[in-house]
């Protein structure tokens, strides 16, 4: 059990989302196999909420840290704070937020469409800066984040977070290419429909994976340092299938 | 704000289906955003883990919330025992994380895929009834979402009659947010049983009443089939939670973590001649012959939840599902009611198999909480269509005859007159209703079957 381990060893892993249907899925995870944890997002009194229960479930400490992502101008201060509690070990982060509006009011808001954008790639992109900069001059640690399928190809019903979560997968790549030779492994994790408040009540979703089995394929891909997984593990066959239409066949079909 | 899911659902009986629109909050601001945002429109009732048997958690053509997601504990004192946990948070959670603590569910229904706010709603009551009452006399508050968008703490000091109505309410005060329970300090993941058979009513009866106040858990299997001079023959199972030194060595050295159970589901609904008179007859036969008299120990899992290790088995009553029927009547003349309501179902041949009996002690104080003093019976009927809907209607009449009232929680179709026969205390509890909920926003498909809404 995890209260067995004395807890000022335990690592400490810092979730950005923590509130969102997987990142409670991770936090359980994590907890579960014996870290110790930072909670960051925008609903401080939910993640308390949350931390209490993870303390009394899994006897591990778990901290607090509010995060708007989208206020740029808090990330350093942000980063600073969680450097200051994990004093050290920061064992790694997970990067869990996201935003999926409806694709017809994204396509009439512009300031919604800018949103979905800059919450889905970009304000990641800045968190991942500091993360980047700080586990490469340890050279140690794990960076794992949440993009998606959809970033494997852009589709008429979803194409402004399609472009994100590919801007996101892209800027992963090219982040584990650079931290690799500092033993810094990136996951990117793309998840088909997982079943969150995110798609509850949306049309067209199918096989719908249980929170919890998602948050251990993504535990164990970083245990292992693998690169990318799609999970449940039969999206990469759906999306191979998807990505290997022809583009006169795909404009024409209404996905 | 969240957006509802349409959905076909069902009671655990799955004798009816029926079309809502299904909310699911993943926080407790988002409860509070349905409530307020539904202000106008259809009513709403909470749902858990669906395991009514009826329609208590269903609401034709209206919302449902959903509180599955919000299960987290907010507080636990390991000195006392007191937890405080958001109102989707089941047994199996209890168990879970504190039975390697040494606490145990105070009460427990027969499965543990139940949720702390459905256990409030129906003020569920255990194989301790007799002894210890129904869960709430553990409930020392839970936090209630009204129609105004308020959250209410209720308890025996605050809010009282809230309390008192949200108790046994069948959810229709409001939404339960949070619940306050005091768990039962345990030695042991174990149960101490003690099975006894005997061969007609009578003995049964008799073994009840002789040996109940030895035991904190007693229940009996009884043979709904049995006829003549073994009516009534049962297997009763008597048991207290076991002490460390009742273990034996190969059990001993984790008594608070016992194995974790293998779960096996039935993946398709049966078809209907899987449980016929016959066979139900086989099977009745074959338990009582293969439940010898004397004491073992028992997993909790396979003393408090035989019937979890089988994810689903409601459908092997296949497709029209079943009806579960659960009466309490006063022990004076219960052996007559019991007769009576044994013959009815004997004549009927209509094939029950583990039906129920036990001894209940007194009543909570919910206004309508099921448990009277007495005698309970629950048994399960294959839905064969109207004449199953007229052996129970006969059942409800033999139970009125003698005092005795039938459990909201399993009732799928009793009639409003019966029920209003049965629960004398149903006009306070609309009155207190109408000053929580003056629009009746709260509603499910059961409320309206039974007319339990604002004052009519």
């Amino acid at each position: 059990m995890s209260s067995q381990a004395a807890p000022a060893d335990l690592p400490w892993v810092l979730i950005v989302g923590a509130s969102s249907g997987i990142g409670r899925a991770l936090a359980h995870q994590w907890a579960a196999e014996g870290s110790r944890l930072i909670l960051a997002g925008r609903d401080v009194d939910d993640l308390q909420r949350s931390a209490t229960d993870l303390q009394i479930r899994h006897s591990v400490e778990v901290r607090v840290v509010a995060l708007d992502v989208l206020d740029y101008s808090r990330h350093h201060l942000f980063w600073k704070e969680c450097l200051g509690i994990a004093n050290g070990s920061l064992g790694g982060i997970i990067v869990a937020h996201g935003f999926l509006p409806l694709q017809a009011d994204v396509q009439s808001d512009l300031d919604l469409m800018r949103r979905t954008i800059d919450t889905n790639f970009t304000s990641a992109g800045a968190l991942l800066t500091l993360a980047a900069n700080e586990l490469e001059a340890r050279r140690r640690g794990f960076i794992c984040v949440l993009s998606s399928v959809a970033g494997d190809r852009g589709r008429q019903s979803n194409y402004v977070y399609c472009s994100a979560k590919a801007g996101l997968t892209a800027f992963l790549q090219g982040l584990r290419n650079r931290l690799f030779k500092s033993n810094v492994t990136v996951l990117t994790v793309k998840p088909g429909f997982v079943d969150t408040g995110m798609i509850w009540g949306k049309p067209g979703v199918f096989l719908v994976a249980p929170p919890e089995c998602v948050a251990a394929d993504i535990f164990r891909a970083v245990r292992r340092g693998r690169a990318e997984i799609y999970t449940p593990w039969f999206w990469r066959y759906i999306m191979l299938v998807i990505r290997c239409i022809p583009e006169f066949v795909f404009k024409r079909m209404k996905l | 704000m969240a957006r509802p899911r349409p959905m076909l659902l069902a009671g655990w009986g799955n004798v009816l289906q029926q079309r809502a629109q299904v909310y699911r909050p993943e926080k407790l601001s988002d409860s509070r955003d349905i409530v307020a945002a539904n202000a106008d429109s259809a009513t709403l009732v909470a749902r858990g883990l669906g395991r009514s048997y009826g329609d208590a958690s269903l609401n034709d053509a209206g919302a449902i919330l959903l509180n599955t997601q919000l299960n987290r504990f907010n507080a636990f004192d390991p000195a006392t025992g007191v937890v405080e946990c958001e109102a989707g948070a089941t047994f199996e959670d209890l168990i879970e994380v504190f039975l390697p603590r040494g606490y145990f569910p105070p009460v427990t229904p027969g499965t543990k895929f139940v949720t702390l706010g459905g256990a409030v709603a129906a003020d569920v009551h255990g194989k301790n009834h007799h002894r210890d009452g129904s869960i709430a006399s553990f409930i020392e508050s839970f936090d209630l979402l009204t129609a105004a968008s308020q959250t209410l703490r209720c308890s025996r000091q605050e809010n009282v009659d809230a309390f008192w109505a949200t108790l046994g309410g069948m959810g229709l005060t409001g939404i339960i947010q949070s619940v306050r329970l005091k768990l039962r300090p345990v030695e042991t993941g174990y149960v101490l049983v003690d099975q006894k058979k005997t061969r007609n009513l009578d003995q049964t009866l008799a073994a009840f009443i002789e040996a109940d106040q030895d035991y904190a858990y007693s229940v009996a299997w009884i043979d709904c089939l049995a006829k003549g001079t073994a009516l009534g023959r049962s297997v009763l199972m008597r048991g207290n939670h076991a002490k460390a030194a009742d273990l034996p060595a190969e059990l001993s050295h984790l008594p608070l973590q016992p194995p974790a159970k293998r779960r096996g589901r039935v993946p398709f609904n049966f078809p209907s001649f899987a449980l016929s008179p016959f066979t139900v007859r086989l099977f009745n036969a074959r338990y009582y012959a293969s439940h010898p008299d004397g004491r073992h120990i028992s997993h909790y899992e396979d003393y408090f939840y035989p019937l979890d290790s089988i994810e689903s088995w409601n459908r092997i009553y296949g497709r029209r599902g079943f009806y579960q029927y659960q009466a309490v009547f006063p022990t004076q003349d219960g052996d007559r009611c019991l007769r009576s309501l044994m013959e009815k179902l004997s004549d009927a041949g209509s094939a029950s198999f583990l039906a129920v009996l036990k001894t209940m002690g007194p009543a909570s104080g919910g206004i309508l909480s099921f448990p009277i003093p007495g005698l309970t019976l629950a048994l399960d009927l294959p839905n064969a269509g109207a004449s199953t809907v007229q052996l129970l209607d006969e059942l409800d009449e033999v139970v009125l005859k003698y005092g005795g009232r039938v459990y909201l929680a399993k009732d799928a179709c009793m009639k409003r007159e019966s029920f209003e026969r049965m629960y004398p205390d149903l006009p306070k509890f609309k009155q207190i209703k109408a000053n929580l909920d003056p629009r009746n926003r709260f509603s499910s498909s059961l409320a309206r079957r039974l007319g339990i809404g604002a004052a009519q």
